[in-house]
């Protein structure tokens, strides 16, 4: 009986989460498990889902989430998926390891379990997808800078404090490959303290110190805004200019005025659609989740995983006045 | 008496300008005019907190909700501004005092009827109000693109080769000096905290003295709110972390007693040019970013060490003349 209600409750629950309850038993089902239903960078995601699903042919996407950002309300939404008996979950986590009992059970009933974005703790999962990784981020903020500037000029970087342990590991791996950008020189770090005030007197401070200055990387989202303001209100436009890692919805004021040519962050889109291909491959086309499998993700390429099972999907995407409006609504 | 506190404002201003030295021997280009405007208008808005706080620990109380109540304020004019672009500067500068105001008199009636400490009432209302930011901004930013032109670009406008900002501080000093010297408002301020006792008697309500000093801390905190989130062109939740330290320390270093009744608003204004000056150059003088915290750091101990020295021996006439009167 209490199984019976059991049944009743997940479809109920089912039949509430999908938009259109088509249920083609023989398509691949793939839940797309997100922090919280109605953030734009994870209805972008869903998205890149849906065009790797019409790549695929015969997959059927659940985009699914709690209402607000809780582990609580994950796991009831990844309970009432295994009580569908879905072919596969990609989940976002909200919390490293309280998913993890749910998804042990799933993975216990023969459910391809991976982790994107915000990852699960090895034993939950059989893969995790990192956006990036640091060595890629470290080149792609130099690089940004380098492309604008064939000739070579003076760059700075303007960072977030001194103890902030992402900023100084992308500074520490972007200082590896200078050597691979002749004639860009680095004349000084500074730190903003990740407040608006203090990263656009920095920078200030930066142009004043340096009236060659070419460049301000900025590896962190107050600082690459502030640092923007404070490059138009000096009437430096044109002369110096401000990039590193921001989310376009905050930088397409910085875009549009000119003082960042192009920045770069994580494309949503194509963290969707790679998260979707490897979920499939792992639980359709018999690839392996171990230390140093190469998996295939589409059109971008593959996916080498690490001794924790874990993978960068590709270089931060570039954002620029080509692409910045159809982003800025998005994240 | 009257000798003593003119004296300290010229000792300060006389350590501004060896500062102001020092730094051109290292960085020439920080003391040409046009950068001692930029560093004059960068410092304004503590400039202008200062000042509210200054009234505020004049009457033994202390008001650390300023930079929160700058940031809910700053929050709303940028929320209003996305909501109706069309609506005139000048009806956002009305809407920020106000409800700077509004804030500042939620602490001044705590303060004043229920009697509650003052560094408790807004240390509680500190958070509550940057946890307003977060619920009706969601935790999500206001960004530049989304402010009208008009909107952000009121602080820079220039007048007088002197931007709004700069002007509202200059304002804001003026009214203050003219307030504090010449109007019954002013001295029952410093009547309040020199001697709240013999205030009474004089027939000055300290409570309400209190609160009106909260509420006017908290009209400045408004109107520098909007200035601050235009001026920068972004909102969000943490905007101006921590200044509410900054404008305290611009006050303790301007001579202004913590324990009330003393502090001019020429100290005011000085102790913040002097914080402004170190923050400014700081980034061009070359110094390791590792020590930058600890100098201004000292900069603020060894001020208010030389203050309490100068300070100890008038706290002593005070209590002298307190027990003789008695």
């Amino acid at each position: 009986m209490s199984v019976f209600k059991k049944l009743i409750a997940s479809a109920a629950v089912a039949t509430a989460m999908f938009a259109g309850p088509a249920l083609a038993q023989d398509n691949v089902r793939i839940a797309l498990v997100v922090k919280a239903l109605g953030i734009g960078f994870f209805e972008a995601a869903a998205e890149g889902a849906k065009e790797a699903a019409a790549e695929l042919g015969n997959v059927e996407i659940i985009y699914t989430g709690p209402t607000d950002t809780t582990a609580e309300g994950q796991i009831e939404v990844i309970n009432a998926l295994i009580a569908q008996k879905v072919d596969a979950i990609a989940v976002s986590a909200n919390d490293t390891d309280a998913l993890v009992p749910a998804l042990q059970r799933a993975m216990q009933r023969g459910i391809t379990v991976i982790s994107w974005d915000s990852g699960v703790a090895p034993e939950g999962r059989q893969l995790h997808l990192n956006p990036s990784s640091n060595p890629l981020i470290g080149n792609m903020i130099i690089k940004l800078a380098a492309d604008h500037l064939p000739d070579g000029g003076d760059v700075a970087v303007l960072s977030a404090t001194t103890t902030s342990t992402n900023q100084n590991i992308w500074i520490d791996e972007m200082t590896k490959v200078m050597g691979n950008y002749p004639g860009i020189n680095l004349v000084s770090t500074v730190y903003g303290d990740d407040l608006a005030d203090k990263s656009y007197r920095e920078a200030t401070g930066l142009m004043q110190s340096f009236p060659d200055l070419d460049a301000i990387i900025a590896p962190t989202s107050v600082g690459i805004v502030a640092a923007a303001q404070a490059v138009v209100d000096a009437g430096k436009v044109g002369e110096v200019n401000v990039t590193g890692l921001g989310l376009p919805s905050e930088m397409a004021g910085a875009i549009a005025s000119g003082a960042s040519q192009s920045f770069a962050i994580w494309n949503p889109i194509d963290l969707g659609y790679s998260a979707t291909m490897l979920a499939y491959e792992l639980s359709q086309n018999g690839a392996e989740a171990t230390p140093g499998a190469e998996i295939p993700m589409g059109r971008l390429g593959s996916l080498t995983l690490n001794d924790n099972n874990e993978g960068a999907m590709a270089d931060p995407f570039v954002y620029d006045a080509s692409n910045i409006d159809q982003f800025k609504s998005i994240f | 008496m009257t000798r003593l506190i003119p004296l300290r404002e010229m000792i300060l201003a006389g350590a501004i300008l060896g500062l102001l030295l020092v730094i051109a021997s290292r960085f020439s280009g920080f003391v040409a005019p046009g950068n001692l405007v930029n560093v004059f208008n960068d410092t304004a808005p503590l400039i202008i907190l200062a000042l509210g706080q200054m009234v505020v620990i004049l009457t033994r109380c202390i008001d650390l909700s300023v930079a929160a109540n700058l940031a809910l304020t700053g929050m709303v004019c940028a929320m209003i501004n996305v909501a109706l672009p069309e609506l005139p500067i000048s009806v956002i500068l009305v809407i920020a005092a106000l409800l700077g105001a509004l804030m500042g008199a939620i602490n001044g009636l705590l303060v004043w009827k229920l009697a509650i400490p003052p560094i408790v009432v807004t240390l509680g209302t500190m958070t509550i109000f940057r946890g307003v930011i977060f619920l009706i901004s969601n935790g999500k930013w206001v960004n530049s693109h989304e402010m009208s032109a008009s909107f952000t670009g009121f602080p820079r406008a220039e007048i007088l080769g002197l931007p709004v900002l700069s002007w509202t501080a200059v304002l804001a000093v003026l009214t203050f000096a003219l307030m504090m010297a010449r109007t019954p408002f002013g001295r029952s301020i410093f009547a309040v905290g020199g001697n709240p006792h013999a205030a009474v008697y004089t027939g000055i309500n300290v409570g309400k003295t209190q609160c009106l000093a909260f509420v006017l801390s908290g009209a400045l905190a408004g109107l520098t709110g909007y200035l601050w989130v235009a001026r920068y062109a972004v909102a969000y939740v943490d905007i101006a972390g921590g200044f509410e330290l900054e404008v305290v320390a611009a006050c303790v270093i301007g001579g202004i007693s913590i324990a009330g009744g003393v502090g001019s608003v020429a100290g005011a204004v000085l102790g913040a040019l002097f914080l402004g000056v170190v923050k400014n150059a700081l980034p061009v003088v070359n110094i390791s970013p590792f020590w930058q915290l600890a100098i201004s750091g000292s900069a603020i101990l060894i001020a208010v060490a030389f203050n309490a020295r100068a300070g100890r021996t008038k706290g002593r006439i005070i209590l002298k003349s307190a027990d003789t009167s008695s």
